[in-house]
């Protein structure tokens, strides 16, 4: 069986596979890092987003071979060591934008990846495009939009906190 | 002590509680346990709609790697069929057809996805090769998918001592009245329409993980539920005769349910039949494709409604012939959507004096149809809503006018209606005028016209609607063939700090319960939300309770905490009393402290709770000590949430395809606890409605095959489909639950379809066209607008 080593929210770990498995596997099932979802088997709801070198990537689409060597973040990694909430996990909170919590963690990797790559800044109907690939069946997206818009602003320094963009 | 500062009670948009959970991946979903020793199991399932079995042969696939076992119908022939939940009499009063609904297929398969076998392995995915390797030898048999095709005389037969595929034929109401009132009318409008079936898709796919205790003998059942006791019972009385005490059903965090997981499913007997066999955990995870067809299905009525109106506008009758879609087997609740959670809104929020319906329900080669979100009521609200916009462009009246004219006066609560309910409130002046202004319906035309100029076609739509929910009295629940109470179950247990714990039969999948529940402990005992917390969804640690859907937990369920709280105050009273040495008639309580009426002696509830759980002080012969109590509480009557959603469209007019541009929501939802909450609910109800008016069909060809099985095939709505939607609220109290609450889990999909099609038709006015069929999608509007099939 192939191995893979590849680092996880900054550990590293060596682990042997399947050449079939596909790295939500890896995740879920070897390492038990169970935020990151399975929403879907055709590639389309994006409940399984990760950050694999800092690209936002689904992990069910990713065969775990294809990770090797990488550094891969996922939504139990994006929170500050000492538990202090990334910007765009505050947003959703703040802005209730998740319900059942199931989209959410690919949700926030996606737009965490988004808000980063678009320093410029992103309009509603960008971010409303940009959310192409993630699926929620609970929110209607509303309240997701406004808490990117918002943490967009904290991450890009123009607020420095997401209460102060609640404002 | 127990301070409340700012204030989190009744009416607080509190953040929520569960959130920081489910935001740093450490909700726990059914999927994310794993017990030790597990196995995997995956169910073979039929390609066909209708085939019979001849044989199945296992031997190559028993000998794959990792493979522990394999079953199929022929194994669990000890054990029960999954059962009804509903029983609906016929006009004649015989009952309805109930055909077995087998936990694995016995001898033919009736539709794509009835399982047939089911491999147990050391892995997921060799419990899959090895189910690849399993050949059954089918014999293929004509199948029938369509509603109305079923009745056919030469139709298949789904179920061969089912004659013309006919589940039950029910009607409600007066025919006589109604025959009259079409007989005196001016006017009489006849509409069709099918009301599409939908695939409920709820994120999380659904997962059963059964587990064994050898030494004790104790079964346990971790599952994406919505009513983790509702499963005990069912599974364990009917289907393997295991006693509730030796049975726990845990339904952890569920990922989204919409109704698609109240009911018992065949993977949560197998997973839990196999543990007890092998001795070991066994688990199921759907993969999205399974749950396309395994999941119940949503919808599917063809109606035909004819409605009898004055010369003036005002509705004399409404006749109204439904033929509902059960699928292959009758689901948990099926039953009752077409027939007690449809026909007996139908008259919405109209004064019609006479109605009268009749409901066919029929068996086909499909999946079953269960509750999906709205359940009935978005049936009802979307043929009445379109039938109102048909009558007023046929007859001639306008389209809000024609409401107004007819609905029920706002002084006329509690109203008896033709069909069975009696509402105890509501306001639909106020909502329409609320909704008519925040959506400026006065200035449409020039923006009609703006519109236009930018070669775009706009219009605008009006749905003003009523709904059911809280369901609901037991007894009369009874009387209409549930073969189940619909009370719920509330304990509330004070800790000796004073700290509290909630024990909930209600479960939480993205409602946020943890918060809205501890909300009103806030509010009424004082104890900030950060010292309460709920428990639902465990079967081994909450009393018997019904579970979520319908909207019920907060009118039902918050009800029960309610007067479980009131219990709680009437003892802590008397052990306040004891303590201030006062007589308990002038002890007073409010928010966390008791006082003497009229001095400044006062007493928290946290020395109360202590005194009670170190009783040295204390009236040991008079009061126990303690400070805990559980409330049951059996709703008077379902509650009438209501409003009106008017919706504006764009259509582009090169490729047909329609734009949301801007939703109003003004809901009657009762007593509000959390007003974010309640508009994140109205916004993913509306979602869903949009997705059902614009973009979402299940479609079966004739020969029953699942066209949209996937979500690649499948259109759910994503962010750029949809529009910011804005939610108000006007209040009228529900009279006779203790909290005035009514639900808002349901009404953006029961109000918003018709609100989407009513603009979408608007917006067509020069094109000659009365009605288009949901959902409205780009080929069949590019149709219209270019007068020519695509
Ligand atoms: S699980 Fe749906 S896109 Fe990956
Ligand atoms: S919050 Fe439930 S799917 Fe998005």
């Amino acid at each position: 069986m192939p191995q893979v080593t590849l680092t996880v929210n900054g550990k590293t770990h060596t682990v042997e596979v399947e050449g079939r498995t596909l790295l939500v596997e890896l995740l879920r099932e070897k390492l038990r890092l169970t935020g990151t979802h399975v929403g879907c088997d055709t590639s389309q709801c994006g409940a399984c987003v990760v950050h694999i070198d800092g690209n936002s990537v689904k992990s069910c689409t990713t065969l775990a071979v294809m990770a090797d060597g990488a550094s891969v973040t996922t939504i139990e990694g994006l929170a500050a060591a000492d538990g202090t909430l990334h910007p765009m996990q505050e947003a959703f909170r703040e802005y209730h934008a998740l319900q059942c919590g199931f989209c959410t963690p690919g949700m926030v990797m996606s737009a965490v990846d988004l808000v980063a790559k678009n320093p410029q800044g992103l309009s509603e109907q960008e971010i409303r495009e940009g959310l192409e690939g993630n699926l929620c069946r609970c929110t209607g997206y509303h309240n997701i939009v406004k808490a990117i818009a918002a943490a967009q602003d904290v991450m890009h320094g123009k607020r420095t906190s997401i209460a102060a963009a609640a404002e | 002590m127990n301070v409340v500062t700012p204030f989190e009670g009744i009416g607080a948009s509190v953040r929520r509680k569960e959130d920081v959970r489910f935001l740093s991946g450490r909700g726990q979903y059914t999927d994310d346990i794993n017990r030790p020793g597990q196995a995997h199991a995956w169910i073979l399932r039929s390609q066909h709609a209708h085939a019979r079995i001849q044989g199945i042969d296992t031997a190559a696939a028993a000998a794959m790697p990792g493979v522990v076992a394999i079953y199929t119908s022929a194994d669990l022939a000890a054990i029960g069929g999954l059962p009804c939940g509903w029983q609906i009499h016929n006009k004649d009063g015989s009952p309805m057809a109930e055909p077995k609904h087998p936990v694995l297929a016995e001898g033919k398969v009736r539709h794509v996805g009835d399982p047939i076998a089911v491999v147990i392995a050391e892995t997921r995915a060799q419990a899959r090769d090895a189910a690849e390797a399993i050949i059954v030898d089918f014999e293929v048999l004509p199948a029938v998918s369509q509603t109305t095709a079923a009745l056919a005389a030469d139709a298949p037969r789904v179920h061969d001592d089912v004659a013309g595929n006919l589940c039950y034929d029910w009607h409600i109401g007066d025919k006589g009245a109604v025959d009259a009132a079409f007989a005196a009318a001016a006017h009489r409008v006849v509409f069709e329409t099918t009301n599409q079936r939908l695939v409920p898709n709820a994120m999380e796919p659904r997962c059963a993980v059964g587990d064994y205790d050898t030494t004790t003998g104790e079964h346990t059942l971790f599952t994406t539920s919505q009513n983790p006791h509702v499963i005990r019972l069912l599974m364990g009385a009917f289907v393997l005769q295991i006693p509730e005490a030796k049975l726990r059903v845990v339904a952890p965090d569920v990922g989204g349910g919409f109704g698609s997981k109240i009911y018992h499913y065949a993977e949560e007997a197998i997973v839990t039949w196999a543990a007890a066999k092998l001795g070991r955990a066994v688990k199921w995870t759907a993969d999205r494709t399974e749950a396309f067809m395994s999941d119940a299905h949503g919808r599917d009525h063809v109606t035909r409604a004819e409605l009898a109106l004055d010369k003036e506008g005002t509705f004399l009758g409404l006749r109204v012939l439904t033929h509902a879609n059960m699928g292959a087997y009758l689901s948990t609740f099926a039953p009752c959507v077409p027939t007690y959670l449809y026909a007996t809104l139908l008259a919405g929020v109209y004064s019609t004096p006479a109605i009268y319906a009749e409901v066919k329900a029929v068996f086909t080669h499909t999946v079953p149809v269960d509750a999906y979100r709205g359940a009935g009521r978005p049936e009802a609200t979307y043929l009445l809503e379109r039938l109102v916009d048909v009558a007023a462009k046929q007859c001639g009246f306008d389209r809000v006018k024609l409401r107004r004219r007819n609905f029920i006066a706002t002084d006329a609560f509690p109203y008896q209606t033709p069909v069975a309910l009696q509402y105890d409130s509501g306001d639909y002046f106020s909502t329409l005028d609320q909704a008519l202004k925040t959506a400026d319906w006065a200035g449409f035309e020039a923006r009609r016209a703006e519109a236009r100029m930018r070669g775009k076609l706009r219009g605008i739509g009006i749905s003003t609607y009523l709904e059911a929910c809280g369901i609901a009295p037991s007894a009369v629940v009874g009387s209409l063939g549930a073969r189940a109470g619909l009370y719920e179950v509330g304990v509330i247990r004070v800790h000796p700090t004073g700290s509290v714990t909630v024990l909930t039969g209600a479960h939480s999948h993205g409602q946020g319960h943890e918060t809205t529940f501890a909300q009103l402990v806030a509010d009424k005992l004082g104890v900030p939300i950060a010292n309460v917390d709920i428990v639902h969804g465990d079967t081994a640690k909450v009393p018997f309770g019904m579970g979520t859907y319908g909207s019920r937990s907060l009118a039902v369920g918050g009800s029960a905490m309610d007067k479980a709280m009131d219990k709680i105050i009437a003892k802590a009273k008397r052990i306040a009393a004891h303590l201030m040495e006062a007589s308990v008639e002038d002890v007073e309580f409010e928010r966390g402290t008791f006082r003497v009426a009229g001095t400044d002696k006062t007493k928290t509830l946290t020395d109360v709770s202590l005194a009670a759980y170190v009783p040295h002080n204390y009236p040991i012969d008079e009061i126990e000590p303690g400070l805990e109590e559980t409330a049951f509480y059996d709703p008077k009557n379902f509650t009438y949430p209501g409003g009106c959603h008017i919706a504006e469209v764009e259509i582009e007019m090169e490729t047909g395809r329609v734009s949301m541009v801007n939703f109003t929501a003004v809901d009657d939802v009762g007593r509000v606890i959390n007003p974010m909450i309640v508009e994140g609910q109205v916004q993913g109800g509306v979602a869903q409605g949009i997705g059902q008016a614009l973009l979402e069909a299940c479609v079966y060809d004739q020969d029953g095959q699942l066209m949209s099985g996937s979500m690649m095939d499948y259109t759910m709505p994503r962010a750029d489909d949809l529009a910011p939607v804005s939610v108000a609220t006007h209040t009228t109290l529900c009279t006779h639950n203790p909290l005035g609450v009514k639900g808002c889990g349901e009404v953006g999909a029961i109000g918003s379809p018709p609100a989407v099609i009513n603009a979408v038709v608007d917006a067509l006015r020069d094109y000659g066209v009365e009605h288009i069929e949901m959902p409205a999608t780009a080929p069949k509007i590019w149709s219209i607008i270019h007068g020519k099939s695509v």
